[in-house]
């Protein structure tokens, strides 16, 4: 019998989810470019021309040259420069890194704290689940950015400029983090409370399983889908949250720019003709947020196709 | 048989109600000027009084509703009793903590209904059946848990070569064999089934009967079995309790209960099972519907629909007696000889 020596390599050949997505060109492509993109912006110290962080090898005189193709361009700079003369390209490869690891951090935290939450409410119930959803609720009245807006600006203030910037992306990944658990919560919980009826947690139980095993063991791999969706999605709002906080002045400072902060630093010299410095970050950002958008609507597809889009 | 009719399990007094009437703002009616407080309950089982011997195969049946899964919940501990107690082995265990009661979990298992929802889809068979034995016999080596696990499949007639496979990819049969392995793969002594071939198709049914019967008699298993098929338990039960509305009304071995039924609900539940030398059906019809749960009538809880109530049954709740036939039953007329 084949399918008892399946490894996991075939089973995953012959599911469903690979054969759907092999059949969707819009998956296929998204996932390409995300790879693409990902690969590019952690193999930035290879990639890159010139390294942004390094100011020995930066030239104010070198400063708001145009992209390639353009009068007064500099070969040396296909995307031209900023206005403190870094080249475009190397900042955009190392920005998206940075937005990237904004985006998966703050994810990997939301996921591990609404999962927590949401098993914990869902699983035990009664008080437990009325005072965490109530906090939840309470949270997502506010606007995620309001939140983050706030919680950034106290410890800009407590921390001081320059120790904020060199803990700025440890401190963005904590606020976004923080501030947009109660969606994965509410996800996991509604789950569980379909799954704590059905009949294999009633066996654990049973069997004398005590409640961590039963919530983590059984309940929580039969909720993976919908997180797995959500998280997807989520991605993408983390990244957008990242930008338009550093667009306002409260993310990465413009010493280790992400795409947001790029994006705010180039705003300033738009009027004077130099619109490469805000337009290229800004269109990689849409292409990055886009993709993962995409490949987050074909998973929900295939997943859970009745689950309420993200 | 054992020749001591030694009590195994022993249920007293069950009484269990669910709540209806949600939190106490819920609760809260304003009625002739005052606010009252108000609270509904289903009376989902109200007085059971049970034993199981052990080695026997004690079957309860009844409708719909009737209380019966209840007794099967509460027995095994995923709800706890409102009122009474449950006593295993000559030990009361209804209010033991998680810890204490441990050692009662190998001894007791379940079998459940629905064999597409009993098996985690995460978990390959093989993980399923090896997690018990790990859980209650930690001192196993790990070549221990998989002859143990191979042992058990093979008894339940798996081929222990197919546990690397989820269960999704097993029919209904062969999903409650595997039920039935997770079962067995403690030892128990005691095995509480629910409704565990309703779900199965008629053709299945036989064999997953055929091999509880097996695993009875080389383990020296006893069985709480739940069903609602008369068929069965006329194959299976050793005795019978029939259940109406969360009380027992009658009670005796399965060969006196079919051939002389007492109370007036078993006579009429009896004579609902269709019989192929009938060209004249004529079984007894009940007036009326089961009453609700939430509002149990007064006295025997059968008295509305029953040919034979008179006042004493609407007002005195009847208690199960001896009869001659060595069985138990709770009906006023058949203790006052008028039936």
């Amino acid at each position: 019998m084949s399918a008892v020596t399946a490894s996991r390599w075939e089973r995953f050949r012959d599911s469903y989810l690979w054969y759907s997505f092999r059949r969707d060109k819009v998956a296929i492509v998204s996932l390409v470019v995300f790879v693409a993109m990902v690969a590019a912006a952690f193999l930035a110290p290879v990639l890159a021309p010139t390294d942004p962080y390094d100011l020995a090898q930066i030239d104010i005189m070198n400063s708001e040259l145009p992209p390639a193709g353009l009068a007064g361009s500099d070969p040396a700079f296909p995307l031209g420069t900023d206005a403190q003369g870094r080249d475009l390209m190397s900042t955009i490869l190392y920005g998206t890194r940075v937005s990237l690891l904004i985006g998966f951090g703050a994810v990997v935290l939301q996921s591990l704290l609404g999962i927590l939450f949401g098993l914990l409410a869902g699983y035990l119930g009664g008080r437990v689940d009325a005072i965490l959803m109530r906090i939840a609720d309470v949270q997502l009245s506010f606007s995620t950015l309001m939140v983050a807006i706030i919680v950034g600006a106290i410890f800009k203030a407590s921390f001081g400029n320059l120790m904020f910037g060199e803990i700025a992306i440890y401190l963005l990944i904590l606020i976004i983090g923080i501030a947009e658990w109660p969606q994965i919560a509410r996800t996991v919980r509604a789950s569980v409370l379909a799954e704590k009826k059905k009949e294999y947690v009633d066996a654990a139980k049973v069997m004398g399983f005590g409640t961590p095993r039963i919530m983590f063991r059984h309940i929580l791999p039969n909720t993976l889908s919908p997180i797995f969706v959500i998280a997807t999605v989520q991605i993408a709002n983390a990244i957008i949250s990242e930008a338009a906080l550093s667009f306002l002045g409260l993310g990465m400072p413009e010493t280790q720019p992400s795409l947001g902060s790029l994006i705010k630093s180039g705003f300033d010299y738009i009027q004077s003709g130099s619109w490469w410095i805000t337009l290229i970050p800004g269109l990689v950002l849409v292409v990055l947020v886009l993709v993962i958008n995409l490949l987050g609507d074909w998973l929900r597809d295939v997943l859970n196709p009745r689950l309420y889009k993200g | 048989m054992s020749t001591a009719q030694e009590t195994l399990v022993d249920i007293r007094g069950l009484e269990k109600r669910f709540d209806l009437s949600g939190g106490l703002l819920d609760q809260l009616r304003f009625r002739n000027g005052r606010i009252e407080r108000h609270q509904e309950h289903v009376h989902a089982i109200n007085g059971v009084d049970l034993s199981v011997t052990r080695g026997e195969a004690l079957c309860v049946v009844g409708e719909s509703g009737c209380g019966k899964s209840t007794v099967a919940r509460t027995v095994m501990g995923l709800l706890s009793p409102s009122a009474g107690e449950i006593h295993y082995d000559g030990k009361r265990i209804d209010d033991l903590d998680h810890k204490a009661v441990l050692p009662y979990r190998r001894k007791m298992q379940m079998i459940f209904q629905n064999p597409y929802a009993s098996l985690n889809p995460r978990m390959t068979i093989r993980q399923t059946l090896e997690e018990p034995i790990r859980f209650h016999q930690p001192e196993l080596s790990a070549s221990g848990v998989e002859d143990k696990v191979a042992e058990v499949m093979q008894s339940v007639g798996i081929d222990p070569d197919w546990g690397k496979r989820f269960a999704h990819e097993f029919s209904g049969g062969q999903r409650q064999r595997i039920s039935i392995a997770r079962a067995l793969a403690v030892d128990p002594e005691f095995i509480v089934a629910d409704e565990p071939i309703s779900a199965l198709d008629v053709s299945i049914q036989a064999q997953v009967l055929n091999l509880m019967m097996d695993a009875q008699e080389s383990r020296g298993l006893t069985y709480l079995f739940i069903t609602h098929d008369l068929a069965v338990v006329e194959h299976f039960g050793t005795r019978v309790a029939v259940m109406y509305l969360g009380r027992v009304c009658e009670l005796a071995d399965t060969a006196t209960l079919f051939s002389s039924p007492r109370h007036p609900y078993t006579q009429a539940l009896l004579s609902a099972i269709p019989r192929l030398e009938d060209d004249r059906p004529n079984h007894i019809r009940l007036h009326g519907e089961v009453p609700t749960p939430v509002e149990l009538p007064s006295g025997c809880v059968f008295h509305g629909r029953c040919p034979y109530a008179n006042d004493r049954c609407r007002q005195e709740i009847p208690q199960l007696i001896a009869t001659d036939g060595g069985g138990q039953v709770a009906c006023h007329a058949v203790e006052e000889g008028r039936l």
